[in-house]
């Protein structure tokens, strides 16, 4: 798997006229990457990533998945968003199955793959449940089994955990870090939460707002253990304690830069 | 303003209430008591008024009268035989008008280019009071079923469809776009998303245009009809026969709220997933 964005801007029309949400945007992921693209609001991140989805179309510029353009939304990428995410009339289980259903995918395989990510997840025992008797938590589980379960080439995320308290919210991240180690999937999460995009990555694009723009490319570098999967600790360490002021520094220099230019 | 500075100083914030809670539930018993009286109320101050106030038998017969008014309907047949017309040409039209306003309002909501084909016209042709199409009808259709039925689907139709179509605007936009993502074409996010997801707003819909339906059907049958419970009330009015007429308002009563309350079981059976 590449992605490739390539000179990508996008601009807005509204009724002041043209509003320019990104700018020349360059960036790839390659496969089995966890990357976070981190920026404040207005920093044009999610639609960074509705354009990548194919779910919005850029003013400029150009995406390729395995150097095939996207034209529209696909299952290849598949897409996890912060609120809204299950159909509420289906049950666990069948939430998982719906893009398999939609695929056409036989029965049999239908079912293995469902309890396949639903054990994944950790899910099994909840999935007869009705998504309005689930925490919040629990429904993102949910979607992104139900990503999972189309076994796309990249896996989007919308601020996935951006609803959730912080102590669900901590959970969910080491929680992710398992799934991503365990099924390898290629994950690309957009987040204006720096510490958790340094617990997260091993790449984080940082942008900057109006045009977004990519200001900064990090390469993190903390322990893994002996999984290949980051844990709690290393949030304690100095290097992490550095990425996280270094990012956040970056932040707030554009976001007041743009305040005095707005001024 | 003494009693004012000692409420100040006993209580701090809202005093607390059982009957005027907002947005909150009552104790049960409370609500059931609340309900009854609802009925029981007005059905006493009508007994009362007939049997004790100066207002004529002929103008308000008294609830015994009106009971055995009923029996007399019922023996004859009548009752039972209108009852059933009523309902039928009720539920002729409001199965014609739920067969097009399903599909139409889905598709409005969901498409703004089918939208924009026919909500102009809908919204002019909705003003239209459906009652003023009854001459109409009968030119064209007669003196038969087909007019009422007819009648019924028209007033309901515009209604129905306007109220699911904006229902679908409420089908959140992050479950249409998970969809594709999920590898789902146009056609399947119509047909297994949004139209699930409208479901009990249809539900809904149809109970509150179903009283429209029945207004109608009335309608109907005091212009023109050899049956049913409007047909029967201005039988009873030519003979002054009020007690007739107040038996066939209750029936009428009755029938819509057995119809609300089977709609809204349907609800319960069906879109469990919707109830909070």
């Amino acid at each position: 798997m590449h992605l490739e964005v390539a000179n990508l801007s996008k601009e807005f029309t509204t009724k002041e006229g043209n509003v320019s949400a990104l700018k020349n945007v360059n960036l790839h992921i390659e496969t089995g990457e966890f990357v976070c693209t981190v920026g404040a609001s207005g920093s044009g991140k999610s639609t960074l990533l509705r354009l990548i989805a194919g779910l919005d179309y850029p003013t400029s510029g150009k995406i390729t998945v395995d150097q095939v353009p996207v034209i529209g939304p696909g299952r290849d990428r598949g897409m996890v968003f912060q609120r809204y995410t299950l159909y509420p009339w289906l049950n666990v289980a069948k939430n998982v199955e719906f893009g398999l259903k939609l695929q056409g995918i036989p029965k049999a395989q239908r079912r293995e793959r469902v309890s396949y990510y639903l054990d994944v997840v950790g899910l099994t025992q909840f999935r007869k449940n009705l998504p309005k008797a689930l925490s919040g938590g629990m429904k993102q589980r949910v979607a992104i089994a139900r990503a999972l379960a189309c076994e796309p080439k990249i896996l989007l995320m919308d601020e996935p955990f951006g609803a959730l308290d912080v102590q669900t919210k901590e959970s969910m991240q080491q929680f992710l870090l398992e799934v991503w180690r365990r099924t390898g999937t290629t994950i690309l999460m957009i987040t204006h939460d720096v510490e958790e995009a340094v617990f997260l990555s091993q790449r984080i694009y940082v942008l900057t707002a109006r045009p977004g723009t990519v200001k900064q490319e990090f390469q993190i570098n903390l322990p893994e253990n002996e999984q290949g999967a980051r844990s709690y600790h290393v949030k304690t360490l100095s290097d992490f304690q550095r990425y996280r002021e270094k990012i956040t520094q970056l932040l707030r220099d554009s976001t007041v830069e743009q305040e005095v230019m707005v001024g | 303003m003494a009693n004012v500075s000692v409420d100040n100083n006993q209580s701090q914030g809202l005093p607390p209430t059982i009957f005027w809670r907002i947005a909150e539930d009552i104790p049960q018993l409370l609500q059931w008591g609340l309900m009854a009286i609802s009925i029981i109320i007005p059905f006493f101050l009508w007994w009362l008024l007939a049997s004790f106030g100066t207002v004529e038998d002929v103008f308000l017969p008294s609830p015994p009268q009106v009971a055995e008014a009923f029996g007399h309907l019922w023996q004859q047949g009548h009752l039972i035989q209108d009852t059933a017309a009523s309902f039928l040409r009720v539920v002729g039209g409001f199965v014609f008008a739920a067969a097009v306003s399903i599909p139409l309002g889905i598709a409005m909501g969901t498409f703004a280019s089918i939208r924009a084909l026919f909500e102009p016209i809908v919204g002019i042709i909705r003003y239209m009071p459906a009652a003023a199409f009854v001459p109409l009808l009968i030119i064209y259709l007669g003196i038969g079923e087909a007019p009422k039925i007819a009648l019924i689907f028209i007033g309901t139709l515009f209604f129905n469809t306007l109220m699911i179509m904006d229902a679908v605007k409420f089908v959140p936009k992050e479950l249409i776009e998970t969809t594709y993502t999920l590898g789902g074409k146009r056609w399947q996010v119509l047909f297994q998303v949004i139209t699930p997801y409208v479901v009990p707003n249809i539900i809904d819909a149809f109970r509150i245009n179903m009283a429209t339906s029945w207004n109608l059907v009335i309608v109907a049958e005091l212009v023109a009809a050899e049956q049913g419970l409007g047909k029967r009330i201005l039988l009873a009015q030519k003979f002054l026969k009020t007690d007739e007429i107040f038996a066939c308002l209750i029936v009428l009563g009755l029938i819509g709220f057995l119809i609300d309350l089977s709609l809204r079981l349907l609800f319960r059976v069906w879109c469990r997933w919707a109830i909070k």
